[in-house]
């Protein structure tokens, strides 16, 4: 999962110190796997070198100053291009669309759009699998059957979150 | 240009709702494929494409002609002159053998058994189904029952073929084998092909696909059509 991407989006909900930004990571994207604090602050200074994010306030803490980061122009469209285009199909691509799922309901953004370009990015590459099958190489067909299978079960995900967005909505949008 | 056609569609059965503005359009010689979760309606709009229900607005359109003004019988006839179907179960007619089955389309128009059931013969070698020809439905296996309903389907030379979950009681391979042939046979026919399926597995045999979800269509992003 693309972590300077995942906190743009979440500097694109609202403007947030690096503290709260790790703990809202954390919540919804860590699973139980939190991102260091040093991860945080350098990602935060590489977007705010590359233009993406601003420090919109500094104040002065018991340790370093706290600074509140706000994202530009710049960094809320490289967001939205995240957003809206298909993620590669292959396997194991469910955090990066997990990621994109729950970016979106909390921006207020078509979700279920995203998914159904993402549904009709995986039948493309299924077509393309199946058209592998067609011809008479027994081993190639039993390579494409793996690949179908496991695109499938992505798909089979996508149905089922598109079937709870409004369940999923309340969860994140509290 | 569209060679059969739903242009908003709407359908209620009872105070439930069905179809609340469904259209889609396809093309002479196209396969389609609907998707959808269990409930979406989209064997409802099935249903409306192939002139079997009714919409209460909306039009449908076969080759350039309204079916949904057309009376009962017409659309009966229209449904036996030029339509075929492959549905998930219980097609075949117990009492009859393969054979007979498989010409039950061309005895119903008025072809003679003499010329009818070297016809249905030929279906059935072409879809692997040869020595089979004097059982009856209950002697056969879910594979060989779907391709005989397949075989039966296109027998008459429909210019569409309207297929509901062809596939949905069969196990993968078997699935597949009859995808296969029905596809192929589709393609070598010229045959436009209207497909319901939840599967992806059996949608990626379509040449695209729409989705049908509360009752509306719509087209995935990458090949949007009118709905």
């Amino acid at each position: 999962m693309s972590v300077p991407l995942t906190l743009l989006g979440l500097l694109e909900r609202q403007s947030s110190h690096g503290y709260d930004l790790k703990r809202d990571y954390d919540t919804f994207f860590g699973r139980g796997k939190p991102l260091p604090f040093g991860q945080v602050y350098a990602t935060l200074s590489r977007l705010a070198r590359d233009g993406k994010v601003e420090i919109s306030e500094v104040r002065p803490g018991d340790g370093p100053d706290r600074k509140r980061y706000v994202i530009t122009d710049i960094g809320a469209t490289e967001v939205h291009t995240w957003l809206i285009e298909p993620v590669e199909p292959e396997p194991h691509l469910q955090t990066v669309l997990f990621a994109k799922v729950v970016l979106a309901l909390m921006l207020d953004l078509p979700a279920e759009e995203y998914l159904d370009t993402q549904r009709s990015a995986h039948l493309r590459r299924m077509r393309k699998l199946n058209e592998i099958k067609s011809g008479d190489n027994l081993v190639d067909a039993l390579l494409a059957d793996f690949g179908l299978f496991h695109l499938e079960a992505d798909l089979r995900w996508i149905d089922l979150t598109v079937a709870r967005l409004d369940a999923l909505t309340k969860a994140v949008r509290p | 240009m569209s060679f059969i056609e739903a242009r908003n569609i709407v359908l209620s059965f009872g105070a439930t709702p069905a179809l609340r503005g469904a259209s889609v359009s396809v093309a002479r010689g196209e396969i389609l494929a609907i998707m959808g979760p269990s409930g979406s309606g989209k064997s409802t709009l099935l249903h409306c494409l192939a002139g079997i229900l009714v919409p209460d607005s909306g039009e449908i359109l076969f080759d350039g002609k309204r079916v949904d003004k057309l009376s009962e019988t017409q659309r009966s006839t229209l449904r036996r002159d030029h339509f075929g179907f492959v549905f998930q179960f219980g097609q075949l007619v117990p009492e009859l053998t393969v054979e007979e089955n498989v010409a039950l389309p061309l005895l119903l128009s008025g072809t003679r058994r003499k010329q009818a059931l070297p016809e249905a013969g030929v279906w059935l070698e072409r879809l692997g189904l040869e020595g089979l020809e004097k059982r009856r439905s209950g002697e056969l296996s879910g594979g060989q029952a779907q391709r005989v309903a397949l075989a039966r389907a296109l027998v008459a030379g429909p210019e569409v073929l309207f297929a509901d979950e062809p596939t949905g009681a069969l196990d993968t391979l078997t699935g597949e084998q009859v995808m296969d042939l029905l596809v192929a046979s589709a393609r070598e026919q010229g045959t436009t092909v209207i497909l319901v399926t939840h599967e992806p597995r059996v949608a990626i045999y379509a040449d695209r696909e729409v989705t049908v979800r509360d009752g509306r269509a719509s087209a995935h992003a990458s090949d949007r059509i009118g709905s």
